[in-house]
């Protein structure tokens, strides 16, 4: 273990470079989203931003994926996530269904290539 | 549409949203990522406490993995906080879409102050489901006890992440890392119900990993803005037509 990472200290980054650049965006919304109801323009809107950005963080956790994962080709990662979808939509739009066929088509996969 | 459902009193909704988020997907999802960020802390020298203040304090899984990453392997203050940040983003439009759902006649700027604090990407999908469906008079009570319920889950899961580190082998470590693209995609897909939504989706999916392998500076915000805006223009212009 790093010596810097003992007593109050990690805390204290913890409230400096983790928590306060992450809420200000909370903070932010807060005071725009007053006065707004949900059908407004700004809000459909951001939603649409907000439905973008989490669809980018998805395409690069499959894509350009972090640690274990990477061990995985990339091909095995889209057909996981290509059949998860497949099964989602074909037995009533069930998410346990689509993550567990995604999960197993991913494990079996890896498991037939050595992984 | 069905009447929306009324609780006998605000304890009563917040029980409601502690049991939707203990028997919704992001049960499984928030678990297995959390045991991850937990396997990540322990492995880069944090104790199990600072860890579950962290899910506390920041409740982004995104902005925890780069945290403790960077901050771990010694990375300049300024650059961590600065990527910490734009994780952060997409927090700002969710929040400003999540709160007019809550927001009845009575609300008061203190009561918005904690479901505002855990907006995340799990109860931000789970409230835009479920809240329609609830009497706006009891639908900050709800969402706080989907987040307060996903929050939970979040802290036990790091802690059993933090106390079984290491111990995984590679095909499941793989398999709990994909968790999370796989949970978040179908569920986006689930509420994705208007075509703006649909459109934005799969723009983000395309935009996103075509920026980033074009090395573009803050690739994530520049695919949710531009996306988001493409996919609300198409709308307005289809609106417009009609």
């Amino acid at each position: 273990m790093n010596a810097d990472m003992a007593g109050l200290w990690p805390y204290l980054l913890l409230v400096l470079v983790g928590f306060l650049p992450n809420e200000a965006w909370r903070a932010l919304g807060l005071v725009m989203a007053r006065g707004l109801n949900e059908d407004s323009e700004l809000v459909v809107w951001s939603r649409a931003v907000a439905t973008a950005i989490l669809a980018g963080v998805i395409a690069k956790l499959i894509l350009l994926p972090p640690g274990a994962l990477a061990g995985m080709p990339l091909a095995l990662r889209v057909t996981a996530a290509a059949c998860g979808f497949a099964a989602f939509l074909l037995v009533r739009r069930s998410l346990f269904v689509g993550v567990a066929v995604g999960e197993a088509v991913l494990l079996a996969g890896g498991f037939l290539l050595g992984r | 549409m069905a009447a929306p459902h009324k609780f006998e009193s605000a304890g009563a909704a917040l029980l409601g949203g502690l049991k939707a988020a203990l028997t919704s997907v992001f049960f499984f999802v928030i678990g297995g990522t959390y045991v991850g960020i937990g396997a990540l802390a322990h492995d880069f020298g944090f104790s199990s406490w600072w860890l579950a203040l962290s899910t506390v304090l920041v409740w982004a899984g995104p902005a925890q993995v780069i945290l403790i990453s960077a901050l771990g392997s010694g990375s300049p203050l300024a650059e961590t906080a600065l990527a910490v940040s734009l994780t952060g983003v997409r927090l700002l439009p969710m929040v400003v879409a999540l709160l007019p759902l809550l927001r009845a006649e009575s609300t008061r700027l203190r009561n918005l102050l904690l479901p505002t604090h855990l907006t995340s990407v799990s109860m931000w999908v789970e409230s835009l489901r479920l809240l329609p469906g609830i009497a706006r008079e009891h639908r900050i009570a709800f969402c706080n006890g989907v987040a307060l319920g996903l929050v939970g889950v979040a802290v036990v899961f790091g802690f059993a992440g933090f106390y079984l580190a290491a111990g995984l082998p590679p095909l499941f470590a793989g398999g709990l890392l994909f968790l999370t693209p796989v949970s978040f995609l179908l569920s986006t897909a689930r509420n994705a119900r208007a075509l703006v939504d649909k459109l934005a989706l799969l723009l983000g999916l395309a935009l996103a990993p075509l920026l980033a392998m074009q090395h573009v500076q803050l690739d994530l915000m520049w695919s949710g803005v531009i996306g988001g805006t493409l996919a609300y223009g198409i709308h307005r212009l289809r609106e417009a037509a009609l």
